[in-house]
């Protein structure tokens, strides 16, 4: 037994990390900020991107002197990816190790547990990857999501598209996604804008749960759309369509993605920059983004991990955004209630982030950021806004889609 | 219909390779090894790292990962598992070889961070036109693959001096030591083939999906449950369910709704096993069929 025990040691070595170290904050205890965040499991890439960028924004506030001169040191812990055990730990986060604040975990699936378990304790829940109609529509008044709701994420597409000249304009489109709470009411946003201007050949949702697209996107092939719209949540499921659309030998002319394609180099690398590019994802943020607050981040990621602007994850910059919400909330009320805390986020205030303005409704839903799209160009090699065509960031959208590998 | 029949024949094939080891290391052993998806994992892995840093081909590859796998298996085996013993030997199997799961996602994790990959190659997404549809060669040469590796393997349980040693101490171990098996070794052995196995489940597998180390949650349900449909211990079981498994859920995620594949697969589980809870294939007496 000596064996399963220095295996099980050496797991809860790694299945639990601590956060970023102060630098030189002697005089003042410590602020805990408790997190529960996807380390393994189905979120795992996204969970550990939030992870750096939680980190990221530690580290600038200390070294900018902390929170009101108190270091903050973050107590992570990982969920596996499980509604259940994120309840657990911010559970164990507030009543054990006496966390002072919470941020979020990744994901609708994991926020809504978890905003109500932090909510019985009083505490405010600042997250950045919620957005999905079922947080909110749970009217809990300690949830802020600094991320732009993802019902709305698809409205620039669904215009963009819907206005092309119809020589140009796909004539039929394919709706395809999970039954996860992110992905199908942005989906079903997008179905009910697009309405009868362009022809349904196909509306298919498989379950969240899903190993094998294979056949899934056989059927979307055989039905040859000129548009799809994919409703994914990772890498994976997206990678898994363009390859059985690559052996079905069908290109649509336009493909977007909810999610997957905005995670920068771990979307290019996991299908190939060539196969990547025409690909389009929703997003509120993107690494070139011209936001002075954006860009400093941006500098301070690549100084530390390395890359391009291009290929930094959007996980990061929404867990950055997230610290800067709490942060402005501790320095406006003056010190780490919860409740008042609360209050401020919900006085109507707009807090700069490095995803833009943050301003919350009743429900916790940030409306004052615009919904972008994005798309791989230049074979794969650069990541641009193509949406809003009225924003003077948007460039021209590739279209049609270049074949496979091209 | 018929072509996700095919599709499901072909892919189905590859999951019961992966879920072969699986059973042979219960059949034998009696130890559930809940880490035979990272395993699968880390064979995925060392295709890649072939592929990509020595430029060595996906099959060709296998030629090295698969006695990688059976190293890293007798070695696992040999540290960890021959010290269980007793009648809770099964039940304390699960937490080993869950943690010994855990040990080596975090490790993949930290060596290719969790980035997700996919193995290629010149053939991978390509297809041939059968009666007007593409089939990807990449599913028919991992059927072949399959069908070539059980074959082996049944071919060495049944005709051959090792296979009838597996039997015997599968049978009656107190038996098989009296006339001069090594249960011990045949144990040893047994747990390095279930792993090396899923070297070559893992390359198909890593061309079909992209993949990081957290992937292997997914798959070690789907396995579990193939081995629990097919009789706990029973290769041929595997195979059954395994293409069972797959094709039914094509089937009905192409006549029906992808929504209720998953589901359809578990409704099948529950009839079998109120009707033999043992599995398809399943013996009281003899696990291995």
């Amino acid at each position: 037994m000596g064996a399963a025990t220095l295996a099980a040691t050496s797991v809860l070595a790694l299945t639990s990390s601590s956060g970023a170290s102060p630098k030189a904050h002697a005089s003042l205890s410590p602020i805990k900020i408790g997190i529960s965040l996807s380390l393994s499991g189905d979120f795992s890439a996204d969970g550990l991107a939030y992870e750096q960028g939680y980190k990221l924004w530690a580290k600038d506030v200390n070294a900018a002197g902390g929170l009101l001169g108190h270091p903050v040191q973050l107590d992570i812990k990982s969920d596996a990816s499980s509604p259940v055990q994120v309840v657990t730990n911010y559970k164990t986060l507030i009543s054990v190790d006496h966390v002072n604040l919470t941020f979020g975990p990744f994901s609708t699936l994991l926020t809504l547990p978890a905003t109500e378990a932090v909510q019985r304790y009083g505490y405010a829940m600042v997250e950045g990857a919620g957005g999905g109609p079922s947080v909110f529509q749970a009217k809990l008044p300690n949830v802020f999501d600094v991320t732009l709701p993802v019902a709305y994420d698809l409205a620039p597409f669904a215009k963009w598209v819907t206005s092309l000249p119809t020589a140009s304009r796909p004539k039929s489109i394919y709706y395809v996604t999970s039954d996860d709470p992110f992905t199908q009411p942005v989906v079903d946003t997008a179905k009910s804008l697009i309405g009868s201007k362009i022809k349904q050949v196909g509306y298919t949702t498989f379950p969240a749960e899903a190993t094998d697209w294979h056949s899934i996107a056989d059927q979307v092939a055989q039905a040859k759309p000129d548009a799809v719209v994919l409703g994914s949540v990772d890498v994976p499921t997206v990678s898994a369509f363009m390859q059985a659309f690559e052996q079905a030998h069908y290109t649509p002319k336009v493909f977007i993605a909810t999610a997957g394609p905005d995670q920068g180099k771990a979307f290019t690398s996991a299908v190939g920059a060539k196969n990547a590019d025409g690909i389009m994802v929703p997003n509120s943020w993107y690494g070139q983004s011209s936001n002075p607050l954006s860009q400093k981040m941006v500098a301070e990621y690549i100084k530390q991990y390395g890359g391009t602007a291009a290929g930094v994850n959007a996980d990061i910059a929404e867990a950055y955004s997230v610290g800067e919400t709490m942060a402005a909330a501790v320095k406006a009320t003056g010190g780490f209630s919860n409740a008042k805390i609360i209050s401020y986020l919900h006085s109507g205030v707009t807090i700069p982030t490095v995803q833009g303005g943050v301003k919350f409704n009743s429900v916790g839903e940030n409306l004052a950021q615009t919904a972008y799209t994005f798309q791989w160009q230049k074979g794969g090699t650069t990541f641009v806004q193509v949406n809003p065509v009225s924003d003077k960031n948007s460039v021209a959208v590739e279209l049609p889609k270049n074949a496979w590998g091209k | 219909m018929v072509h996700a029949l095919i599709d499901g024949v072909l892919t189905g094939s590859v999951y019961a390779l992966m879920a072969t080891g699986l059973t042979l290391i219960f059949g034998v052993m009696d130890i559930i090894n809940v880490a035979q998806g990272i395993f699968v994992i880390l064979g995925a892995y060392l295709s890649y790292t072939l592929q990509v840093h020595f430029g060595i081909d996906l099959f060709a590859g296998l030629l090295i990962t698969i006695p990688i796998m059976f190293v890293v298996g007798i070695v696992i085996e040999r540290i960890f598992l021959s010290r269980l013993k007793g009648p809770e030997k099964t039940a304390m199997s699960i937490l080993v070889t869950y943690a010994i799961s855990l040990v080596i996602e975090g490790l993949l994790n930290e060596i290719f961070t969790v980035n997700n990959v996919q193995l290629n190659a010149s053939y991978v997404n390509k297809s041939f036109p059968l009666f007007g549809i593409y089939f990807p060669y990449i599913y028919l040469f991992g059927f072949v693959l399959a069908v070539v590796l059980l074959g082996s393997l049944y071919y060495m349980l049944y005709r051959t001096r090792f296979g009838a040693s597996i039997r015997a101490s599968l049978a009656d171990q107190a038996a098989a030591a009296l006339v001069g098996i090594d249960v011990k070794k045949v144990s040893t052995i047994c747990f390095g083939i279930g792993i090396a196995v899923t070297a070559a489940g893992g390359m198909i597998f890593g061309a079909t999906n992209a993949f990081n180390a957290s992937t292997s949650y997914d798959l070690i349900s789907r396995l579990l449950t193939i081995i629990v449909l097919g009789g706990m211990g029973s290769l041929a079981g595997a195979l059954v369910a395994g293409i069972l498994m797959v094709t039914l859920e094509d089937l009905v995620g192409v006549l029906w709704s992808p929504i209720w594949s998953t589901m359809s697969f578990f409704i099948v589980l529950v009839i079998v096993l109120s009707f033999r809870p043992q599995g398809l294939f399943g013996k009281q007496s003899a696990r291995v069929a």
